[in-house]
């Protein structure tokens, strides 16, 4: 009876009390032919003990970033997390309590939304943050709808073939059946052509997706791009890695109108890729079009300040089937987390692990040359970096793999022309010795295969 | 809970030069950092973010959290969420590094064991749904009724060429999120209406269904708590025109084990394991939504999807040329799934079908306290949550569901979900959830009498005890001031 109070008694007195002799005349109204007349063919019940050891037992065949050195990175990172944000974050009363449909139980919630909507504005320097989205490629996507809401022409989508090729996959996947078209310019040697980008963009375009770092770490040239965007009267929406912008020009500066991100390098583990945190910011004048949740501040009927979900209207609540987004909930709980991240890392902290991760990515990238892993795309990167593998991209990181070392991600599944090609990712995280370690792997592995 | 008085901002406690120290020092040559990305690519500062200490971060959420109501501390009977309790296992067995520190893109060969997780949950959610196939890809609830909506056009621009079916038909007692995800995969909605008994009106129904109608989305137990008997007949007549029945999963919690969709006729469904499986709600997410679907749709589903070997490797199918792609990045959410998993594999066929048994009695019971007081206007028996309606308590006395939803936050139990669905006036839909004793549900019902019987005047003021009252709203909408700002 796991997570169940009722006691044998107890259901005698409330069966009596609803007028009922057995638990299955509850079901009375599900017509006879519709019950299920066996048990579900599903493995018996466990005991949390037996439970214990099936589920560790399992998890313990995995080899993840705890067992092997990770260096992979193409939209998921090995950050680190500092332990205030797992211990806060673990709270009961932050997650198992639900949206805050009534504000005055749930003040600890809007708060925390508030905060992170007023984080992630002053990280990006835009005028305001949604409560979040559910990843970087759906925020992407969002961006992408906002900007058609607000900026309707034709519905043209200009977008850099730099772009995460997932994330390009969910806007193709979301714009089939709306009355858009997305043109992609291709990457050549690591981004997007900007004449030919320019050329792209038409006075009808009514957004552009550029990504920065974009999906190979490398830093395109963003003003260029933005200004060609702008020429045509294109809305950019720039997707960005949020620890990056411990050292980069934050994206007011180069003129985006909407901000996305994949916030799970902020205090989030990797998790085989979920839950994450879709992050979206903008610029004043998207506000009513924003997607997801948003907390404002308000006043209770005595004058003190507080906080409370706003702006439903552009929701499925009262527009239904006039909503420009089906969003429903957010990742209150992954935003709560990297609210926690940033309050612990402040701004110094977070320019350090930028920093950190901009100089062992650098100093990986000459290592990897040395042991005949040239990098092959010229120009300036930030945490992630291509190089060119003389040989077959599987089997030596087959061998770097038995070696200790997630040593990158192939690059051929999305690029056929990449089918030589490696990401490499370098967080903070990773030694001088780690990576010495990885340039003997590859040199080894090199060698053998 | 409420003896705490509301923070200060973060930003309002940030001093200069204060921090937190967490990462090492360079170890590797710690060169200029202009010499290695050009000057035109930096800021010249730090962002502009707080400056705190640790025990400023600690103390500022901990209290925090304490101004929220949550199910560890208090009964939340909210309607249409199924809050109901979350297994601290579960909790325990996600934190274990096995999961946390897995990559999206490292080799199938070193994932084996959560594949294993992942294909079991795939297996349990096709069986628990009566259908073939399942994606666990769908991050939450509505995006899974956008895949599975997606879904369903494939099909039919593969099974139809050159006509295209354009209606979706949707009840009135809906969740909104079910015409907004058929308005985002390119579908006009047509709503049909609920008879007086709050099902399905079949002849309406009837009228609006033709040849151009794809899909019929319904929720069965409905959002007034009801199941629709019809749907046998709904099904009959909706494959009789090729039409898909889609079925929203949202309230799955009452029939586990006692009645699967697909038996009943449905061709496409999605979950939400955050509520029928236990997933934390996390203040609002994160949630997943996967789908399950009948064989001649799985060729559409969202990839990738865990495939078995031969010889009994798990691997990532990720080659499905007939997929409508993605709706996410990466696997889905996986944190999420995983919980679901080790829920249904802490119950058992036994123990699902209990929590069905057991929600419903729950309702019931609940339901036989108060319904003198708070009648409910679609029959006397319910599933798993029902619909009261305050609409002769607020003629004859002034209470609105408003206040009483209010006045009980001040009992220390959290509202019900207020004015929702839209086809009952002045509604209270309560949900109790298998998971709450006898003696809390008659410690609510006791609430709920004592407050139909206080001063309505005063009740319009309530909540008295927290330590905000009521709020502008309208406020916050007009003049929305959504950051802080110096």
């Amino acid at each position: 009876m796991a997570y169940i109070a009722n006691t044998p008694d107890d259901v005698r007195v409330m069966l009596a009390a609803v007028g009922l002799d057995s638990l299955d005349q509850l079901f009375d109204m599900v017509p006879p032919e519709f019950r299920l007349d066996r048990p579900l063919q599903i493995p018996p019940a466990l005991t949390e003990f037996e439970l214990t050891n099936k589920v560790g037992g399992l998890l313990a065949q995995n080899e993840g970033a705890d067992r092997r050195v990770c260096f992979l990175g193409a939209g998921s990172y090995d950050h680190f997390v500092p332990a205030v944000v797992d211990d806060l974050a673990a709270r009961g009363e932050f997650y198992t309590a639900y949206t805050p449909y009534q504000p005055e139980a749930s003040q600890g919630t809007l708060q925390a939304v508030f905060e992170y909507q007023t984080l992630v504005a002053q990280l990006t320097g835009m005028d305001v943050s949604n409560a979040s989205l559910y990843d970087g490629g759906s925020a992407a996507t969002e961006g992408i709808l906002m900007a058609l809401a607000t900026n309707r022409r034709s519905g043209r989508i200009v977008v850099a073939g730099s772009v995460h090729p997932e994330y390009r996959r969910i806007l193709q996947t979301y714009l089939e059946h709306l009355d858009a078209e997305v043109v992609t310019v291709p990457a050549v040697a690591g981004g997007v052509d900007p004449k030919e980008f320019a050329a792209a963009i038409t006075p009808d375009t009514a957004a552009v997706l550029i990504q920065y770092p974009n999906f190979f770490g490398r830093l395109e040239d963003v003003e260029a791009l933005v200004k060609a965007a702008h020429a045509q009267g294109a809305a950019v929406v720039v997707s960005v890695d949020p620890i990056s912008l411990g050292v980069l020009k934050r994206p007011d500066a180069y003129g985006a109108d909407v901000v996305v991100a994949e916030g799970q390098g902020l205090g989030n583990y990797m998790s085989f890729g979920g839950p994450y945190l879709g992050m979206l910011a903008c610029k004043q004048e998207f506000l009513r079009k924003l997607p997801g949740r948003v907390v404002g501040q308000t006043t209770d009927r005595n004058g003190k300040r507080c906080w409370v979900l706003t702006l439903q209207t552009r929701e499925q609540h009262i527009r239904r089937e006039k909503a420009t987004s089906n969003i429903c909930t957010n990742q209150g709980l992954l935003a709560l987390r990297s609210s926690i991240y940033l309050a612990a890392m402040g701004p110094s902290g977070l320019r350090q692990a930028a920093e950190l991760s901009t100089r062992k990515a650098h100093y990986a990238a000459e290592a990897l040359a040395k042991v005949g892993l040239p990098q092959a795309f010229p120009g300036p990167f930030f945490k992630e970096f291509v190089v060119k593998c003389p040989k077959d991209p599987a089997a030596v990181l087959k061998k770097v793999g038995e070696a200790g070392f997630h040593g990158g991600v192939a690059l051929g599944r999305w690029y056929p022309e990449l089918s030589s090609h490696i990401l490499v990712a370098v967080t903070e995280k990773r030694t001088r010795e780690e990576i010495d370690g990885l340039a003997a792997a590859y040199r080894d592995a090199l060698a053998s295969v | 809970m409420y003896k705490l008085d509301l923070q200060p901002l973060l930003f309002e406690k940030s001093r200069p030069g204060r921090s937190t120290a967490i990462l090492p020092p360079c170890d590797v040559p710690e060169v200029a950092l202009d010499s290695l990305i050009p000057a035109s690519h930096l800021q010249d500062a730090p962002p502009p973010l707080p400056e705190l200490s640790e025990l400023d971060v600690v103390r500022h959420y901990t209290n925090l959290s304490a101004l929220n109501m949550s199910i560890d501390a208090n009964f939340y009977p909210l309607g249409s969420c199924t809050m109901k309790y979350n297994p601290k296992r579960n909790e325990r067995l996600a934190r274990l590094p096995g999961l946390g520190a897995l990559h999206p893109y490292q080799d199938d060969s070193t994932l084996q064991g959560l594949l294993a997780i992942l294909y079991g949950l795939q297996q349990d959610l096709a069986e628990i749904a009566g259908l073939d196939a399942v994606s666990l890809q769908p991050a939450a609830g509505a995006q899974g009724e956008l895949a599975a909506l997606l879904v369903a056009a494939a099909y039919f621009r593969d099974q139809e060429p050159g006509r295209r079916r354009t209606q979706v038909l949707i009840p009135d007692s809906a969740h909104g999120t079910n015409p907004a995800s058929a308005h985002l995969a390119g579908f006009e909605t047509v709503t049909v209406k609920s008879d007086s008994r709050g099902l399905v009106d079949l002849d309406d129904f009837k009228s609006k269904l033709n040849d151009d109608v794809a899909v019929f989305m319904i929720t069965n137990p409905n959002t007034v708590g009801l199941f629709d008997p019809q749907i046998g007949e709904i099904a009959r007549l909706l494959h009789e025109r090729g039409a898909l029945l889609y079925l929203d999963g949202a309230n799955m919690n009452a029939i586990l084990g006692v009645v699967r969709p697909g038996d009943m006729g449905a061709d496409l469904m999605h979950y939400n394991p955050h509520k029928t499986f236990s997933g934390p709600h996390g203040g609002g997410g994160p949630g997943a939504g996967p789908i399950a679907v009948r064989a001649k749709l799985a060729p559409y589903l969202p990839a990738p999807i865990v495939g078995r070997r031969e010889d009994g490797t798990y691997f990532l199918d990720d080659d499905r040329p007939k997929s409508i792609g993605r709706v996410r990045a990466f696997f889905g959410n996986t944190g999420v799934l995983f919980r679901a998993y080790c829920y249904i594999r802490s119950q058992g066929p036994d123990g699902l079908k209990r929590i069905a048994q057991h929600a419903v009695l729950n309702a019931n019971y609940l339901l036989s306290l108060v319904k003198d007081v708070y009648p409910v206007p679609c029959g006397s028996r319910c599933m798993h949550e029902f619909v009261a309606s305050c609409r002769s308590l607020a003629k004859e006395r002034g209470i609105r569901a408003m206040d009483v939803g209010k006045r009980l936050i001040d009992y220390n139990f959290h509202a019900p979900t207020v004015y929702f669905p839209l086809i009952v006036s002045e509604a209270l839909m309560i949900e109790p959830t298998e998971t709450e004793s006898r003696d809390t549900l008659e410690a609510f019902a006791a609430a709920l009498l004592a407050i139909a019987a206080e001063d309505s005047e005063s009740l319009h003021d309530a909540p008295f005890t927290t330590p905000v009252s009521r709020l502008d709203e309208v406020k916050a909408a007009k003049t929305p001031v959504l950051r802080w700002t110096p």
